[in-house]
């Protein structure tokens, strides 16, 4: 039964390779049986562990009544997961941000009208001035928690874990311009795209305000345009550049400074609408006055004059370009993997991205069921990122209503706050740029303090649950947490080497 | 337990004294203590405009190239202040004349990496692992330079930031500073039993062990130096730019008992393609304003001190569309100590003619940046040059310029 299910989602092309993912299932369900109920097999919860932010009792129940690989599937389709009940309640809280970007900056710039009117009496403009820091921070605020508890709650543990990876892949700081208003949105739709297909994620991002502000695209005018000459103003290349470079075809990619150059002027009058009016009403517009009329040679590729048209032909060149399956599998391969990850694993993923198209459930798909990824030499070898680390003791904790602020305090503190990576290349996932002294004696001491309750209105977390979620503790780390008085071993295991790896 | 174990290897081997100082805090004093060579490198990642940081304000094709945003004459409203008579610093960093006209600031104009990259995280990577054109390499040249001095204490290299920049990738284990204002502030891990606790889950010689072992160790030493520094400074009075008080905490380590000798600082956002004049004017002066504070701070130790400040490229010679500067070529390297030929503008400068710009677009590079660090090694800090190799693999050391007094 589980042959067929497999060949139905998959359309089997690469046969030898399957014949080898069945067998590991069918080793799997041998596994599975010898296994008493709720207690996961190092293999299982391998899985569990990678394709969430943290095992937690439900998720363990959960791949225990569906069996493993219809847990994968149902992760692989996160519209047939019943979304949680303690989320939504989280996320209808945050009113502000669920009033949209075009209706926030309307408001926001109607309070600056007030701001800069002579006519408007001095006395009151204190008062506009708070209002707009409230509206400002109090929406960056919401924005970043709901990504936490969007991380730490969702029953659709892998789209949250991809959403996570193409948000920094395309990653946009929330603190340049206006980008927090169009923040929110932009994460909805990465969200929503995030096991979908790559052109689809690519082209989202490039439309996007978000982006198009924070690579400075909405700028790109070209200089022979009617716009460009009226204004005098040119061509910026940042995004052409970061677009080839850090989405898709990475910097060995094989583009010259004059692809840069073209693709720019391609990408030129690709803009930002604030009002809603022009564009398509959610803040994209193609600005024809600003576009460079001419036809262009970009990769090798004649590209005619053709508007808006010639954006997207380029989106799709890069999106299928074999460099980018590449690029795309190496990152995945090293999120999920290892640091160091196997070639062939990287060769084997990039196959699924080139025949599929790009679509991500499927190159996951291939990951999940690959000899690499569950070769036992990788099991808890993953050194966890501050967002991972603290993600998953939360979870593991099972902590039921968690103070969110604290949470972006600590990620502060851990260098990885939430939408504020600087640099677009996103915050990397390996332990060489993590691990160093400092984070241990910091780690250590917010593992300490979450254990104690800060997070939990003073209630510490129970051990008993959270031994249970952590998967196998190594006899040592088991030796230390004995001998330690009982009010320091929740603290103690949430600062293991178990808990700091994944 | 550990640390005064350690503390006293240490003070041993170097034939120095411990002197107990109250119930539970010993320093070590050492007999040569001030003859300690210090490093110190700031990197402004994002790429800074080198041109309107030091202005070639007699060149004309300088004020062409950019009508909206060249810093303007000396004397002029807002103008650059004049170093030479060609080159002129930005008026927003004032703070750190006093270092030039006392010859303790330099700059190295037209330098960077000797290999062309635009994408700023390759040229970052190129001035960090210290092998220009060679992605591969892949621990930083300034963990390799920590390799070769005399090891004795865990805060001798400190990075200010919790992540591991490139520049201190490898085999050496380097301390670090929470940047920001409260790097001494309690953790519920100096509480004793906790200590204790998490002592003993990291008592082996694994990876996490080991970095847990020198965190705590790290932790104990900058605690008790920056907990006298608190008791000092006047309390909640600290700038609210990160780099101003990490400056001041990273000169306190520097000249206090943690003998910190390489440290390296970093500040972002300086990637200006869009309204680089508000960009610059909001940026430099804490810049300014925090190397003021690290070289007035490092006084006593300053003539043993080398701080070079550098970034990973410089910007278009023309400005862009959008009163900004894209991805150039050559920028300008900042040379600060007691011990340095202050008072110059070195480096091979070739005018700003069509000719001599790169490719007709950029300022060239006519000084390989490690021509600027090698004597820095190897005269500063000692170095036998037959071991240069091991920080600059490949590297023919042959226009190094002459900066030390």
């Amino acid at each position: 039964m589980l042959e067929k299910t497999k060949c139905k989602n998959i359309k089997c092309k690469l046969k030898n390779y399957f014949a080898i993912v069945i067998f590991s299932s069918i080793l799997w369900l041998s596994l599975v049986n010898r296994v008493e109920a709720n207690e996961l097999s190092a293999n299982q919860y391998h899985v569990l562990s990678r394709l969430s932010f943290g095992v937690t009792s439900s998720e363990r129940d959960r791949a225990n009544k569906m069996g493993l690989e219809a847990y994968i599937q149902s992760q692989l389709k996160p519209e047939s997961i019943e979304e949680s009940p303690i989320l939504k309640n989280y996320l209808n809280s945050f009113k502000l941000m669920n009033r949209g970007g075009i209706n926030l900056l309307e408001e926001n710039s109607n309070l600056h009208k007030k701001l800069n009117d002579p006519q408007f009496p001095v006395e009151k403009k204190d008062a506009i001035q708070e209002r707009i820091r409230r509206l400002n921070a109090g929406l960056q605020k919401q924005i970043v928690e709901a990504h936490i508890a969007t991380a730490i709650y969702s029953n659709r543990q892998l789209q949250e874990v991809m959403t996570d990876f193409w948000l920094n892949h395309f990653n946009v700081d929330i603190q340049k311009g206006q980008i927090k208003f169009w923040l929110n949105d932009y994460q909805e739709q990465i969200r929503d795209r995030a096991l979908g297909n790559f052109y689809g994620l690519l082209l989202t991002s490039a439309r996007h305000p978000a982006m198009s502000i924070y690579l400075d695209n909405r700028t790109n005018v070209s200089p022979i345009s009617r716009a460009g000459k009226k204004h005098n103003l040119g061509l910026n290349e940042n995004y052409a550049r970061e677009v080839m470079e850090l989405h898709t075809l990475g910097v060995d990619g094989g583009y010259s400074q004059d692809d840069i150059i073209t693709l720019a002027k391609i990408f030129t009058g690709w803009s930002v609408d604030n009002e809603g009016i022009r564009g398509n009403k959610q803040g994209f517009f193609f600005n024809a006055n600003r576009h460079d009329p001419t036809d262009k040679v970009f990769l090798g590729h004649q590209i005619s004059a053709n508007g808006v048209k010639e954006g997207e032909q380029a989106l799709r060149i890069l999106a299928n370009h074999p460099a980018t399956a590449r690029f795309i599998s190496y990152k995945l391969a090293q999120y999920f993997v290892a640091d160091n990850p196997p070639k062939s694993l990287v060769e084997s993923l990039s196959k699924s991205f080139l025949n599929s198209k790009g679509n991500i459930a499927f190159v996951l798909d291939t990951l999940i069921h690959s000899r690499e990824f569950n070769d036992p030499q990788y099991y808890g070898q993953k050194f966890t990122t501050p967002f991972q680390y603290l993600t998953s003791i939360i979870r593991m904790g099972e902590i039921p209503q968690v103070e969110l602020p604290r949470i972006r305090g600590m990620l502060h503190q851990l260098s990885m706050p939430v939408f504020r990576c600087s640099t677009p290349d996103g915050y990397k996932n390996i332990q060489a740029v993590w691990l160093n002294p400092q984070a241990m004696i910091q780690r250590t001491g917010l593992a300490t303090a979450i254990a104690n309750g800060v997070l939990n209105r003073s209630n510490p977390v129970e051990i008993q649950m959270l031994e249970q979620n952590i998967g196998e503790i190594s006899t040592s780390t088991k030796q230390v947490v004995e001998k330690t008085p009982k009010n320091l071993q929740a603290a103690l295991v949430m600062g293991s080497p178990e808990a700091m790896y994944r | 337990m550990r640390r005064r174990k350690f503390l006293t290897a240490a003070g041993l081997a170097m034939g120095s004294m411990l002197v107990p100082v109250g119930t539970n805090s010993w320093v070590v004093k050492q007999a040569h203590a001030s003859s300690r060579k210090r490093l110190v490198v700031v990197f402004l990642r994002g790429a800074v405009d080198g041109l309107n940081v030091v202005v070639p304000h007699q060149a004309a094709e300088y004020y062409e190239a950019r009508p909206t945003i060249a810093v303007p004459y000396p004397k002029e409203k807002n103008g650059a202040i004049d170093l030479d008579g060609y080159f002129g610093l930005h008026p927003k960093l004032k703070d750190i004349m006093p270092l030039w006209n006392r010859q303790q600031l330099a700059f190295v104009h037209a330098s960077g990496s000797p290999v062309l990259e635009r994408s700023h995280f390759q040229a970052q990577q190129y001035l960090e692992n210290g092998t220009p054109g060679n992605k591969k390499t892949e621990d930083g040249w300034m963990n390799r330079l920590f390799a070769q001095l005399p090891k004795d204490i865990p805060t001798q290299a400190v990075n200010v930031g919790i992540t591991t920049p490139y520049i201190f990738k490898g085999e050496m284990t380097v301390a670090s500073l929470k940047p920001g204002m409260h790097s001494a502030a309690p953790l519920p891990t100096d509480r004793l039993p906790v200590r204790e606790a998490f002592s003993q889950l990291y008592s082996g010689s694994d990876p996490l062990s080991k970095a847990y072992q020198e965190g705590s160790e790290a932790r104990d030493v900058v605690l008790a130096e920056l907990n006298k520094e608190m008791m000092t400074a006047s309390k909640g009075a600290k700038n609210v730019h990160a780099f101003v008080d990490d400056a001041a905490d990273v000169a306190q380590l520097m000249v206090g008992d943690t003998k910190t000798q390489l440290a390296f600082m970093e500040i972002s956002g300086w990637d200006s393609h869009l309204n680089q004049n508000n960009l610059l004017d909001r940026l430099l002066p804490s810049l300014g304003e925090g190397l003021a504070i690290l070289t007035s701070g490092l006084e006593p130790i300053f003539n043993d001190t080398v701080i070079v400040v550098m970034s990973e490229f410089g910007r278009t010679f023309e400005e862009n569309g959008n009163k900004g500067t894209d991805h150039g070529y050559g920028n300008v390297m900042w040379l600060l100590g007691g011990g340095i030929k202050g008072g110059n503008v070195y480096g091979n400068w070739l005018g700003l003619s069509p000719s001599a710009l790169h490719k007709n677009r950029d300022l060239p590079v006519t000084t390989d940046f490690r021509d600027i660090f090698a004597p820095v090694i190897t005269q500063h800090l000692s170095i036998p040059s037959d071991r240069l190799k091991q920080v600059f693999p490949n590297y023919q050391p042959l226009n190094q310029i002459d900066f030390l007094a």
